[in-house]
């Protein structure tokens, strides 16, 4: 193995160092945070990231594979893989506290726990709701599972009559 | 030369993208701003999918073909969709009842390959299987709402199952690929996805109020590269812009 003056010697802080790369759709997290950088390997000049997509038609994935390789070079590697990677699937239960928070403070309202799901077919039985991240009421609505983009769903808020967005539990 | 698990992974493929042109053409359409952008999503996800499917078939023939290129540059015989999923989409209702019939099957396929040996196929259907729960929560709101709504959303709906029911039969469809993978623990068995299929659709109809023919159903054939006269039509759209400027990229 050979070492480069002054580059990341482990995958630990490689991955410190994609904290700067930001969700393009959501900017208020970065990827790390977002859960999607899985591993990163490094040997001197040499790096291998391995990032796993959100949705398997999101459209920032390349966007964000393109940031991911430019965030490295500019830090002085030389040799740089980033590898998709698809087993485990990627969680909204990756998401931590504080990204939750932010995205909360950003005016989403975070996901919740995945487990315990909702029903596959509507039998109309009462679906979990979502808290308001303006007020925090929730006496809300579902107005669509399909937002802007695939991770989000519209809800509108009754207590402070403001429509928001919510990043749905996957 | 063509392995079984090139040729499922075809079909898994095809069916989303194919489909995902389907929903993908009420871009622009929708009865309601939420719902052009819900299709649109939901043909997004499904375009993904076979993105991901379709590289792997890829990867699998070792003939250095990606996913643009088998969705761009095959014909239409080669093509491993089911019949159901090219017909013309359709009213709104005709569009909602296809999506829930497919989709109700999907999950079923889905939570099985989602736990197969093959490591990469599974994780892609583990997605998939998620992204999959949105859709049929969502076209099975619809079939309920517009089954149990107007006359005339009833009488749509109703429309909608009479002609798309016969064609379902090729959902359960199988040939020696299926068996193939079949003892290599990979595909699902069709028969025994049917009766789970039938229960959560019969229990969606039954709230929507409306009920499948009882008429003959299609023959087969999507699976082998028989298709319907529609799909020449939509491969025609879907494949020109690649095949006016072939290696183009941008």
């Amino acid at each position: 193995m050979t070492r480069a003056a002054g580059l990341p010697t482990t995958g630990e802080e490689v991955i410190d160092l994609l904290h700067e790369v930001k969700d393009p759709e959501v900017p208020v997290i970065d990827v790390v945070e977002l859960g999607i950088v899985r591993s990163a390997e490094v040997d001197g000049e040499r790096v291998l990231v391995k990032v796993t997509p959100t949705y398997s038609g999101c459209p920032a994935t390349q966007v964000i594979e393109r940031e991911i390789r430019g965030a490295l070079e500019r830090r002085g590697f030389k040799d740089i893989t980033v590898k998709m990677v698809y087993n485990p699937p990627w969680t909204t239960d990756w998401i931590g506290p504080e990204a939750r928070e932010k995205l909360r403070a950003y005016g989403i309202a975070p996901p919740g726990p995945t487990a315990g799901g909702t029903e596959l077919v509507s039998l109309g039985r009462p679906t979990r709701t979502v808290a308001c991240p303006y007020c925090g009421s929730s006496n809300t609505t579902t107005e669509s599972q399909f937002g802007s983009t695939a991770c989000k769903s519209i809800h509108f808020c009754r207590a402070c009559q403001q429509p928001f967005e919510h990043f749905k539990a996957i | 030369m063509s392995t079984p698990l090139f040729e499922y992974l075809l079909r898994l493929g095809d069916d989303r993208l194919i489909l995902g042109h389907r929903n993908a053409e009420w871009c622009g359409h929708g009865p309601i701003l939420e719902e052009d952008i819900a299709v649109a999503n939901v043909a997004l996800d499904q375009t993904g999918e076979a993105q991901l499917l379709l590289n792997l078939a890829g990867q699998i023939e070792g003939q250095g073909r990606d996913a643009d290129q088998l969705a761009y540059w095959r014909d239409e015989t080669q093509f491993r969709n089911l019949q159901m999923l090219e017909l013309p989409r359709g009213d709104f209702g005709f569009t909602m009842v296809r999506q829930f019939l497919f989709s109700a099957h999907a999950h079923f396929v889905l939570e099985h390959l989602a736990s197969c040996p093959h490591d990469d196929l599974a994780g892609i259907a583990a997605k998939a299987l998620k992204e999959n729960r949105y859709h049929l929560r969502h076209s099975s709101e619809w079939v309920v709402r517009l089954g149990d709504g107007t006359d005339e959303s009833h009488r749509r709906i109703q429309a909608a199952l009479d002609e798309l029911w016969p064609w379902t039969v090729e959902l359960f469809y199988e040939d020696a690929v299926d068996a193939a993978l079949k003892a290599e623990q990979i595909a699902p068995d069709q028969a025994a996805i049917k009766p789970k299929w039938e229960a959560m659709v019969t229990e969606v109809l039954t709230r929507a109020t409306v009920q499948p023919p009882k008429g003959p159903m299609r023959m087969v054939g999507g699976r082998k590269g028989r298709h319907t006269e529609h799909l020449g039509h939509l491969l025609a759209e879907m494949q020109i812009v690649a095949r006016s400027h072939p290696g183009a990229s941008w």
